[in-house]
């Protein structure tokens, strides 16, 4: 039966797993995401979770294991944070290319130097390029829900994509939340047995990351882009199918109080849980101000993020990462890039905040979106503004 | 292999560009690599086999006269024939277009 109790999210997301009957975990600890992995392990030993637990010697072998698992067609999860994402980097493109559906929670956490063990999505911009699926949890159900969503996505013969489901760092990570655990039998149902195609077999071989010259190469390469972007249909449909079955639904962008609102502020991710109550007591003043969330960041939802801020006359952006350098904030920079072309589109203003694990109360939202609206009006000479940092 | 990869468009890529016929690097035509090619000079062969053992191509053999050749479509023309023969039976010959 559908249980429901107070847990905290990395647990959870070792429950979430064991529903899911993974078949393997490969994974190297570390901090905010000890506890995923430290629960697994825990679910194993005790034999509560039939599944391979492989200790391994860095998050670079934990991803190679996973691509070895999962060519074999064993359902495969891992978890990682920071540091631990960028040393699997490399790895990371291998796993997309080969078109291995591995599912990874990442407990989104700042890069160093200075060292920092806290939040925010500079590893998860850093690997935006990498042909993963990449999917932003809000709060500990929809970090679990989609946990169990990545698998029925990865491993849909349409996708065939490794995917990440990101959860901010302690945010999530440490939160003890109502969570909501479905029937074990519905998920059984909503999760069929993994049948990869064309599994490393030695009745049957295959050989997999073979040798592209400059013939094929582009072709190949080009496939995989096609094959992602078209994923999009399918995690719409396991996202209604979810909801059909758990009661529980997922967009792409989603709005919050955003109809018909001059104003709009989007965010990524579990600051949108403050920006929410932020809208509240804005709207609450009269102000004309609503929220956009995006879920997905890749594929990017071009056409829906379009559609959610058409009407709007400024869109402020907040990013949790910088790109040294660039245009702003990743997130802010891709919108930018999805209106361009637009005929009818909101002024786009870019802040960053919330690096390295810092706040943003509801009173750092409300001055946000009044800053947003003054540099809408009079312009600013920076490409972006970063919030919060003592001059 | 179906299509020589040089014809096979995006929409005929495998899963992962898996390979699903085993043995078939034995069709890549290294030979395209060649800029010198190995000319035998077979009166001062002393059938030793050294050339045999060296090629890291494994491309050379005994013919049915047991004389020693190179098949041309394997080799790369890197020349470690020539300098392993102790009788200077092999000779790197620029190939011509």
């Amino acid at each position: 039966m559908t249980t429901k109790m107070g847990i905290e999210v990395s647990v959870a997301i070792g429950e979430a797993v064991k529903l899911a009957n993974a078949d393997v975990v490969a994974a190297y600890p570390i901090t905010p995401q000890t506890h995923i992995v430290e629960h697994l392990a825990e679910l194993v030993a005790d034999g509560e979770l039939e599944a391979v637990y492989m200790p391994v010697e860095s998050e670079h072998s934990a991803m190679s294991a996973c691509l070895g698992t999962a060519a074999v067609g064993a359902r495969t999860f891992t978890a990682t944070a920071g540091q631990g994402l960028e040393l699997m980097h490399e790895v990371l493109y291998v796993a997309s290319s080969m078109r291995l559906p591995i599912v990874m929670a990442v407990a989104n956490r700042a890069l160093s130097s200075p060292i920092s063990i806290w939040g925010d999505h500079s590893d998860a911009m850093a690997v935006r390029d990498t042909g993963w699926i990449q999917i932003f949890g809000e709060n500990g159900q929809e970090v679990i829900d989609n946990v169990l969503c990545a698998f029925r996505i990865a491993e849909d013969r349409r996708v065939l994509l490794p995917v990440m489901v990101h959860l901010d760092a302690f945010h999530l990570t440490h939160m003890v939340e109502p969570i909501t655990f479905p029937e074990k039998s519905k998920v059984d149902q909503f999760i069929p047995p993994n049948e990869y195609p064309l599994p490393l077999d030695p009745n049957k071989p295959v050989t997999m990351g073979g040798f592209g010259p400059p013939p094929i190469y582009s072709e190949v390469k080009w496939a995989q882009e096609v094959n992602l972007r078209a994923a999009k249909e399918v995690i719409l449909q396991v996202w209604q199918e979810f909801g059909d079955t758990f009661g529980r639904y997922y967009s792409p962008v989603e709005g919050y109080r955003s109809e018909g609102s001059r104003v709009l502020l989007l965010t990524m991710g579990s600051f949108s849980e403050t920006a929410m109550a932020a809208i509240d007591k804005m709207k609450s003043e009269g102000k004309d101000v609503g929220l956009i969330k995006l879920r997905l960041w890749r594929p990017f939802p071009f056409d829906e993020i379009r559609q959610a801020v058409k009407d709007a006359e400024v869109l402020i952006v907040l990013d949790r990462a910088i790109s040294f350098g660039g245009p702003g904030g990743p997130v802010c920079s891709e919108i930018k890039s999805a209106l361009y072309q637009q005929e009818r589109k909101p002024k786009v203003i870019g802040f960053v905040g919330g690096l390295g694990g810092r706040d943003i109360s509801v009173a750092g939202f409300e001055e946000i979106v009044s800053r947003g609206i003054e540099i809408s009006e009079t312009g600013s000479s920076q490409e972006f503004e970063i919030f919060g940092v003592r001059e | 292999m179906v299509k020589p990869e040089g014809a096979l468009t995006w929409k005929d890529i495998e899963i992962g560009f898996m390979v699903t016929e085993p043995g078939s690097a034995s069709q890549y035509r290294t030979g395209d690599w060649r800029s010198q090619k190995p000319i035998f000079d077979l009166e001062k062969c002393i059938k030793c086999g050294l050339c045999y053992i060296y090629c890291p191509e494994g491309c050379i053999r005994q013919n049915a006269e047991e004389d020693f050749e190179a098949d041309m479509y394997y080799c790369k023309g890197c020349g470690i024939c020539a300098r392993e023969c102790p009788k200077d039976v092999i000779t790197m010959v620029e190939e011509e277009e």
